[in-house]
């Protein structure tokens, strides 16, 4: 007999993304769930884990959702979901594997839809899709709980209020509302991405709940763009260990230990960018996972295709011409070239006024000095650099590298 | 479920047009709601009056006072109102895009609230 935890973790999204259809309601549907769940702890020690827990627990939770709807004979609008519930055979209620799959994707495009703020679809879709506690995202977004609770609170109000409905978009709606989704999975990974550096003690690992996410959604909604940022996720995810050194430092691509990479992960990312390329149109993921995949495929820094990286930049470009992009293809021109021609395109960046804002703008000014043997210009550009970097281990590497710069040579 | 969709734009940029483009965008505004009409999806609407003929009423202390305009000067101001019947927020949001001046400001969508029952 497994132990309610485990219960509770192999089946408690389902469960709940079920329910949130049947009983059209999220908090009556967290409720419910719970009510399942402990009903399941009082009587399967004695009759046993029946045939389809699955099914039980969400059949257990619907007549408990019916019944706290009839005792608290709440809001009137539900009336009509107690009437049915009389006439509702068990068959209808019964779930087969296809409809709690579609549950998944319902409850998906629900928690990411596009009229929600990006910080409550992050903190929903962690929340009911990832099945974490209110504190475990709290601390894992570094937001307070009750600030986390509020925002929760206030979307589903929304959710229910504003008529948001439970449903996967239609096929002609999907590239309108697919991306929403994707972003709020690239976020997630995105927020622990950032923050591996160690400082935070925290249970919840986003960047494995981000690849869960792309992983389920994936077998949902085989489209080219989930593969791709699924692949872009793996391969980034595989240089996980060596970003950084013990102390917290910085480590470039290229200082990086490349033994250290897991193989495992490239593989699974290799395999799934090779699903997302066939598929036009190429998304942006998949061009940025191709990115990703050069480095993972180059046994060093030296043989790496800079050629093909500056190509995958231009495309990337041509969809999204935004100036990071323009500078992240003006350093591997500079590796492919040399670092006076990347110096010339970054010069022809600083147009762009929030350039001259962004640390990472001159620390790649000042790196190309460096290598071009400008030590005063290199100098100069690096403490540019770090009068704007706020995060520690960036801190830490570009003092770095002004240290070696001061050396008497 | 009822929405209201409230139309916003910068009169500026309907003052800068040609009168040719305004009757336009007019004629576009009346196909749209015969066409929101055929499906069952329009229950009331009206185009606003420039801001100009606006006059706010306040009652203080049982005092009523009035200001000339809005409250507040916004980048946008208010040009008219649709009352939509739809399934839901994907619906409504479907139809919102759909009124032409989304082209050229803003609709915001609301859905409706019932008051309650009237007091015995």
């Amino acid at each position: 007999m497994a132990t309610i935890e485990q219960l509770y973790q192999c089946y408690s999204r389902r469960v709940q993304a079920t329910l949130i259809r049947l009983l059209g309601d999220f908090s009556l549907a967290e409720e419910a769930s719970q009510e399942a769940f402990a009903a399941a702890l009082q009587q399967w020690p004695a009759t046993g884990e029946p045939d389809n827990p699955l099914a039980w627990l969400i059949r257990t939770g619907y007549r408990r959702g019916i019944d706290q709807l009839r005792r608290h004979g709440t809001a009137r609008r539900n009336a009509h979901l107690i009437a049915t519930s009389d006439a509702m055979t068990e068959a209808m209620v019964e779930p087969d594997e296809r409809s709690i799959e579609d549950d998944q994707l319902r409850l998906l495009f629900t928690c990411c839809h596009p009229s929600l703020t990006m910080e409550a679809r992050v903190a929903l879709t962690l929340r009911e899709m990832c099945g974490l506690t209110t504190e475990q995202v709290a601390s894992a977004l570094l937001t307070k709980p009750a600030t986390l609770a509020q925002r929760i609170v206030r979307a589903k109000r929304k959710i229910r209020d504003a008529g948001i409905p439970y449903e996967v978009p239609e096929r002609t709606q999907l590239p309108q509302r697919l991306p929403s989704v994707l972003q709020v999975i690239y976020l997630v990974f995105n927020e622990g991405y950032s923050r591996s550096d160690g400082e935070q003690v925290i249970d919840v690992n986003l960047i494995d709940e981000a690849i869960r996410l792309g992983r389920a959604l994936a077998d949902l909604l085989p489209h080219g763009e989930v593969f791709g940022l699924l692949a872009l996720m793996l391969l980034h995810d595989a240089r996980r260990d060596t970003r950084q050194t013990v102390s917290g430092e910085l480590m470039t691509l290229e200082e990086q230990d490349r033994k250290r990479w897991d193989a495992e992960r490239i593989r699974t990312g290799l395999a799934w960018l090779e699903r997302a390329l066939p598929l036009t149109p190429v998304s942006a993921y998949t061009l940025q996972a191709s990115i990703a995949a050069v480095h993972a495929q180059a046994p060093s820094a030296e043989t790496t295709d800079w050629a093909r990286i500056v190509r995958l930049y231009e495309a990337l470009y041509l969809q999204q011409p935004t100036p990071i992009l323009a500078l992240n293809r003006a350093v591997a021109v500079a590796i492919r070239d040399s670092p006076q021609a990347g110096l010339m395109l970054l010069d022809a960046l600083s147009e762009h006024p929030q350039m001259h804002h962004y640390h990472l703008y001159h620390a790649a000014k000042a790196e190309l000095y460096r290598r071009s043997g400008d030590r005063l210009a290199a100098v100069q550009a690096y403490q540019q650099a770090l009068a704007l970097a706020s995060q520690y281990p960036e801190r830490q590497f570009l003092t770095r590298r002004l240290a070696e710069l001061n050396l008497p040579a | 479920m009822k929405y209201v969709a409230l139309v916003y734009y910068q009169e500026s940029i309907i003052n800068a047009m040609t009168e040719q483009a305004w009757q336009d965008l007019n004629q576009e505004c009346i196909a749209g709601v015969e066409r929101m009409t055929a499906q069952g999806k329009y229950l009331a609407g009206q185009a606003l009056q420039p801001i100009d003929t606006a006059t706010t009423v306040r009652v203080r202390h049982g005092e009523t006072l009035l200001t000339d305009g809005p409250f507040a000067e916004t980048k946008e101001q208010l040009a008219g109102f649709y009352l939509l019947d739809a399934v839901d927020l994907n619906e409504a949001l479907q139809l919102a895009s759909r009124i032409a001046p989304a082209r050229l400001g803003s609709i915001e969508v609301r859905p409706v609230r019932e008051l309650p029952p009237k007091r015995e």
